[in-house]
């Protein structure tokens, strides 16, 4: 079954061979942050560079000439595709001038959704003109194979347009993080799942028109479904995940095209995105599945509002913070997504330089799961312009908390959670937590007793003896500190 | 090409990608995620073929919708990349500033 492809010119397959080794380049400039604004550039250029090659190729190149030479039409296509390109750079560059750091998980979420609608989009497109993507076979339908790349590129399309549109509206506040569960949900997505599997395999056979549509509504029906059980803290897992499929999505239509600039960015995509949501899911202590499957938190004010009201606990206040502060050696800071709520990183790190006037070693614990995407903590304090030497990982400064004289957690709760390590019924069992209860101190900022943290249970730290609870808005409280340590 | 060098390019740029992203430090992980979501956008290339298509004016509408779409991505992935690589960068000059007492010592 010979396919009649349109044959590129060899100078064309090194280009977009080329501009594939820049995309690699800038993520391996990701490796350091001295090294990664070049990183940036490379994949500039590596995409200018894809850009440029596809359109030199479109035109139609005369006989006996080595240039294009336009025709009209072609100059008014070229008009058209320039004011595409044109209306989407000012409405990109708008938004990522615009949009605050703290806004960052719901920008991506909402970036992947138009990386998905794109790529049906652009399947379609292939389906209704397969001369122009050159998948025509000897029989004038559709090389079967091209088939099953285009049905799985527009599926995993619109599952991740459909996904990151929940996505975003959860992380955006326009529909609550808590968890939607529909019963026998886990029957209605697998038995969708294996529809658009079944369907895809059948469009081989028959390339009509209600073959694809039927799996196009399917798909974007399975993203909404995948994403709704699932509660707010687990959309880190969710937004890699869905960067992922982007990825996916991308080399499918690279399949089709037979392009190698896009199949070399699909796979580093892919293999970017599933390894973050296993860093994710690995910091959480859960399976992929069990994430996935959604509808953790769900319980929270069930089990978390009984048994703790009558304990004792201590309140502190923001002259007790900063009078113990000042005095202490080594401060460790915890922050957590309640800090990019309240905005407080540049405040923490007003009081971050006061501390270090004191003479106080003052570093920054996170945690991988911290926020609500991966390294959503770190751009904060990047933003709040912390050094990123005084900012530690998880596992490089667990071990301090024995010689550190104050634990001072901002808008964190469940990765300071000591049943993560004691209490095998606990829903955060096993998970990684900071040993803030071996410090001297600890400083817990938190908007009133009565909340709990996202997996729903009772923190131990709140009663213990060396705590001390300040209740306010984490940017307030904070500001406090700040004033009594000037005085 | 052949499905087969193409199938083998994907494996090879996999394997390429797994070793690639767990050299990234942890505290570039969210401008990980916004440059692979800017080079995503290069779906644009498949965009293109379908606008510049002669024939089928479908086709070409969903493509220069499609090319609007990966361009938004595309600019405002690498702008906003840049945007917070750049806050890291501060840093780097900064970072001599908070340690003067390891200096002097």
């Amino acid at each position: 079954m010979a396919v009649e492809q349109h044959i590129l010119p060899p100078w064309a397959l090194i280009a977009y061979l080329a501009s594939g080794v820049l995309f690699i380049l800038a993520l391996r400039g990701l490796s350091s942050p001295a090294t990664s604004r070049r990183g940036n550039r490379n994949g500039m250029v590596g995409m200018g560079l894809a850009v440029l090659t596809t359109m030199v190729t479109q035109a139609p190149i005369p006989e006996g000439h080595w240039w294009p030479r336009p025709t009209p039409d072609d100059l008014v296509i070229l008009g058209k595709i320039v004011g595409a390109v044109a209306l989407g750079a000012v409405i990109g560059l708008t938004i990522a001038r615009r949009i605050a750091m703290t806004a960052m998980p719901q920008l991506v979420a909402a970036f992947h959704s138009l990386v998905g609608l794109a790529a049906v989009l652009v399947g379609w497109a292939a389906y209704l003109n397969p001369e122009a993507f050159g998948v025509v076979g000897a029989d004038g339908l559709i090389d079967p194979v091209s088939r099953i790349e285009m049905g799985l590129g527009i599926a995993i399309g619109a599952i991740t347009f459909s996904g990151s549109v929940i996505a975003f509206a959860k992380l955006n506040g326009n529909m609550s993080g808590a968890p939607i569960m529909l019963p026998g949900r886990h029957v209605i997505n697998l038995g969708t799942l294996v529809a658009i599997l079944g369907l895809t395999a059948w469009f081989t056979q028959d390339q009509g028109l209600w073959v694809i549509a039927t799996i196009t509504a399917l798909a974007f029906l399975i993203g909404f479904l995948l994403i709704i059980p699932i509660g707010g803290a687990d959309m880190p897992v969710v937004v890699s995940m869905l960067n992922s499929y982007s990825g996916w999505a991308a080399a499918a239509m690279g399949f089709t095209l037979h392009n190698t600039a896009m199949i070399i960015t699909g796979a580093l995509v892919g293999a970017s995105g599933a390894i973050l949501s296993y860093i994710m899911c690995r910091a959480m202590n859960r399976s992929f599945i069990s994430v996935i499957a959604g509808g953790f938190g769900t319980d929270a004010g069930a089990s978390g509002g009984g048994e703790k009201i009558d304990r004792p606990w201590k309140r502190g206040s923001a002259e007790d913070a900063a009078f113990l502060m000042k005095e202490a050696e080594q401060v460790i800071i915890i922050p957590g997504y309640g800090m990019a709520v309240a905005q407080a990183q540049h405040v923490l790190r007003e009081m971050g330089d006061l501390l270090k006037k004191h003479g106080v070693r003052v570093k920054y614990a996170i945690h991988p799961v911290a926020g609500r995407m991966p390294g959503h903590m770190n751009v904060l304090l990047a933003e709040a312009s912390v050094p990123y030497d005084e900012v530690f990982e998880l596992e490089d400064i667990n071990g301090e908390f024995a010689q550190t004289d104050v634990a001072f957690v901002i808008g964190a709760n469940d990765v300071v959670n000591p049943a993560a390590r004691t209490d095998k019924t606990s829903p955060i069992y096993g998970m990684p937590v900071f040993d803030v209860e071996k410090a001297k101190t600890i400083f817990f900022i938190k908007r009133s007793m009565g909340g709990v943290g996202y997996a729903g249970v009772d923190n131990e730290v709140f009663y213990m003896d060396q705590t001390m609870m300040l209740l306010a808005d984490a940017k307030k409280m904070v500001e406090e500190i700040v004033k009594a340590l000037q005085e | 090409m052949d499905f087969i060098s193409i199938l083998s390019i994907f494996v090879m740029a996999c394997f390429v990608g797994y070793y690639v992203v767990w050299s990234v430090t942890p505290a570039l992980h969210t401008p990980l995620m916004a440059v692979t979501n800017a080079i995503s956008s290069v779906i644009i290339v498949g965009a293109l073929v379908a606008s510049a298509s002669a024939g089928e004016l479908a086709s070409s509408v969903l493509g220069l919708i499609a090319v609007t779409l990966a361009s938004i991505n595309i600019f405002g992935g690498f702008a906003v990349t840049a945007r917070m690589l750049a806050m890291y960068k501060k840093k780097e000059r900064a970072a001599p500033g908070p340690s003067p007492e390891g200096k002097r010592s």
